[in-house]
């Protein structure tokens, strides 16, 4: 904002030529289309799931209403994006670490190609990645877990025979999620000023104290900021979701190592939607506008999160 | 010669808009084929028919579409697997000129269809006919025997063990373990799942207590995405069971089930039988063939866990070249060429003869309006 009011205050005598006029006028346009765009999805999905919202309940698919079959979705979708966010902070910001104050210069550089990589790979590949790999290799660890561990809710079993569950469909978004938080959080460390570090370790300080009186706590918004991003691209997630879980509809479970699963609200939308007609489609797309407006609420919350501790940061 | 150059025209247009290939192909050959004429001493023809629908004859519609551009080589066939849903709501909003779907119309889609129809109302062909084996993956068991409430009651997860008695008494030399059976079914909304379900719940209403739906109804077992996700999941643990097209089996082992007092493999020749042997639906059109299929049959050459889709159109198009089109294609679907080439295309089951001469009834009615 300041920088556009600038110009106009400072020359007495403004020359205003036709580029000008032009450039100013189609940037303008860029930035009110995206809002249009935003609008228009906003629109249209409250216009297309009003029919689902007020039909009666029984015509709804699972035939209790809207309510009820959202809701399972939406807690299947939170619970795997929460899998992914528990699993892949730690592991993003310790490889940030590595990265920016453990590792060689040139292993770094490399390194940090191979992280930024990972994001690149197209979700599907993850999904396949998942299902043929991962989930059958980790069929003996929910067997142990079920017998060792099957005290806690998370671990009741019965351990699925195929591994499609929901702790594994939270590892591979795990996998998916954490270029994201490692690119944001390494970032934000590179950019600890160098006089903090060293007014540490010259007061004594090991490394590792060092990091946590000042690499951490003035990364902590990155850290933040990164892990909501990440939280962003988990709760979209779709492919990988659907070839990944084992789902059973309107299941609410903290079970992680069953083949019964709520499936998630991106997946459910894919995979039902071919086969949907009439007030189906209403109710799908019911289910997309709970989804936008979760996702819209984490994005706010991190950007909120990350302006808060700006101001002193000298990130932006 | 003018028909040369559109039909010429309209191929180049095909090939260029990047339609089918092997139809681009068809149509290249065109000159040679010239004077070979088509099928029946059908005139030449030439333009584009759409369809949309069911997922589960797109294989077969790949086979339809090749195979009649070998006798109508200036008509380009197009379908859309967007789903039976969507492909029997475009063709009732007139978006597309026939419906492949793994269900017939409603009553209301039926109320629907006189407005895009006219008065003379909709075909409805059974023209693919598959059937749905009930795979396992249970090592050392190479042959089961499943009595239908035996299989209702092991996919409502009353059943939990391999070695159950329910499952020993039909199977007294196989060595069954005690392995945890682990159910598997699709994970998306399927004609499949639609069509077992509504096995179950006619055959084993007591053990299966709800109706047939495209939507696993239960909350129970493992699921899977598309045939080839539950096909998979099947193959990957162990003590698994799960439903699918026979022809996508592969070397999983295929349970046979209990048909009166006998217990039926699935095969094609069985599995159209017990369409023939079924009951039309009453009080609808009279080119309707919307069939009740007789799950509950007791003859042990019917194999009563089967798929059936149908395509649907107007009995009259307003357009006269949609007409004549739509005619020529369906009657190549139904005849035994077109039949086979589903066959080979996608392992369906080819029609009975009968089927085939009810077929035909409502394909040479099929006109233009007024």
């Amino acid at each position: 904002m300041t920088t556009t009011n600038a110009p106009q205050t400072q020359p007495p005598r403004a020359v205003r030529r036709l580029g000008d006029r032009l450039f100013a006028g189609s940037a303008r346009g860029a930035g009110v289309l995206i809002l249009l765009v935003l609008a228009g999805v906003a629109a249209f999905l409250v216009i297309d799931a009003v029919p689902a919202l007020v039909a009666p309940a029984r015509e709804v698919p699972g035939g209790r209403g809207v309510l009820p079959y959202v809701g399972p979705l939406l807690f299947g979708t939170v619970l795997a994006a929460a899998i992914a966010l528990v699993v892949a902070t730690p592991l993003g910001v310790a490889i940030a670490l590595f990265l920016t104050h453990y590792a060689p210069r040139r292993l770094a550089t490399g390194l940090a190609y191979v992280v930024d990589l990972l994001a690149a790979i197209p979700s599907i590949v993850y999904g396949f990645w998942g299902i043929v790999w991962l989930a059958p290799r980790l069929v003996p660890f929910y067997r142990w877990t079920e017998a060792h561990l099957g005290f806690l809710p998370f671990f009741a079993g019965p351990a699925s025979v195929t591994g499609k569950t929901m702790f594994t469909a939270g590892l591979v978004l795990a996998v998916m999620v954490l270029p994201i938080i490692t690119a944001i959080s390494r970032e934000v460390f590179a950019q600890v000023p160098t006089l903090h570090r060293e007014a540490a370790l010259a007061l004594g300080a090991t490394r590792w104290e060092m990091i946590r009186m000042a690499v951490l706590p003035y990364g902590r918004s990155g850290i933040i900021g990164g892990a909501m991003l990440g939280l962003g691209r988990a709760l979209g997630e779709t492919l990988a979701i659907a070839l990944v879980l084992s789902v059973s509809a309107g299941t609410v479970t903290f079970n992680l190592i069953s083949s019964t699963n709520p499936s998630t609200i991106a997946a459910n939308i894919a995979l039902q939607f071919p086969e949907s007609s009439g007030i189906d489609v209403n109710t799908l797309i019911a289910s997309g506008l709970a989804l936008f407006l979760v996702t819209l609420a984490v994005n706010v919350i991190a950007r909120a999160v990350v302006n808060r501790r700006a101001d002193f940061s000298g990130a932006n | 010669m003018t028909l040369r150059t559109l039909s010429r025209a309209t191929a180049v247009s095909a090939a260029l808009a990047g339609t089918l290939a092997l139809t681009a192909c068809g149509a290249s050959n065109e000159t040679s084929k010239d004077s070979s004429g088509a099928a029946g001493g059908a005139a030449k023809l030439s333009g584009t028919i759409n369809g949309a629908g069911s997922s589960a004859q797109q294989a077969a519609m790949q086979g339809w579409a090749a195979g009649f551009s070998g006798v109508q080589s200036g008509v380009t066939v197009n379908y859309d697997p967007v789903g039976s849903g969507g492909g029997r709501e475009q063709f009732l909003a007139g978006g597309v000129d026939f419906a492949g779907s793994d269900s017939a119309l409603d009553d209301e889609e039926l109320t629907k269809a006189k407005e895009r129809c006219g008065d003379a109302g909709v075909f409805e062909l059974p023209n693919y006919i598959s059937a749905i084996a009930v795979v396992y993956n249970l090592p050392g068991v190479d042959q089961l025997n499943l009595k239908p409430a035996t299989i209702a009651g092991i996919f409502a997860g009353k059943i939990t063990k391999w070695d159950d008695k329910a499952i020993a008494a039909d199977n007294p030399d196989a060595k069954l373990p005690s392995t945890t059976i682990t159910p598997v079914h699709r994970s998306d909304d399927s004609g499949t799942t639609k069509n077992f379900t509504d096995y179950l719940s006619k055959v084993a209403g007591d053990v299966w207590t709800d109706e047939a739906a495209g939507v696993w109804p239960l909350k129970t077992g493992e699921s899977g995405n598309g045939t080839s996700g539950l096909i998979s999941s099947v193959k990957g643990g162990e003590g698994t069971i799960g439903y699918a097209d026979e022809s996508q089996a592969g070397d999983l082992g295929i349970a046979k089930i209990g048909v009166g007092t006998e217990f039926v493999a699935p095969s094609r020749e069985a599995a159209a039988k017990v369409v023939e042997g079924s009951k039309i639906k009453s009080g609808r059109g009279e080119f309707d063939f919307a069939y009740d299929v007789n799950r509950a049959t007791t003859s042990t050459d019917e194999y009563p866990l089967v798929l059936v889709s149908y395509h649907i159109g107007c009995v009259q198009y307003d357009d006269k070249d949609t007409a004549g089109l739509v005619k020529a294609f369906e009657e190549y679907v139904v005849s035994s060429e077109g039949q086979q080439a589903a066959a080979d295309a996608a392992g369906s089951a080819p029609i009975s003869d009968n089927l085939r001469d009810q077929a035909m009834t409502a394909v040479n009615a099929i006109t233009t309006a007024g």
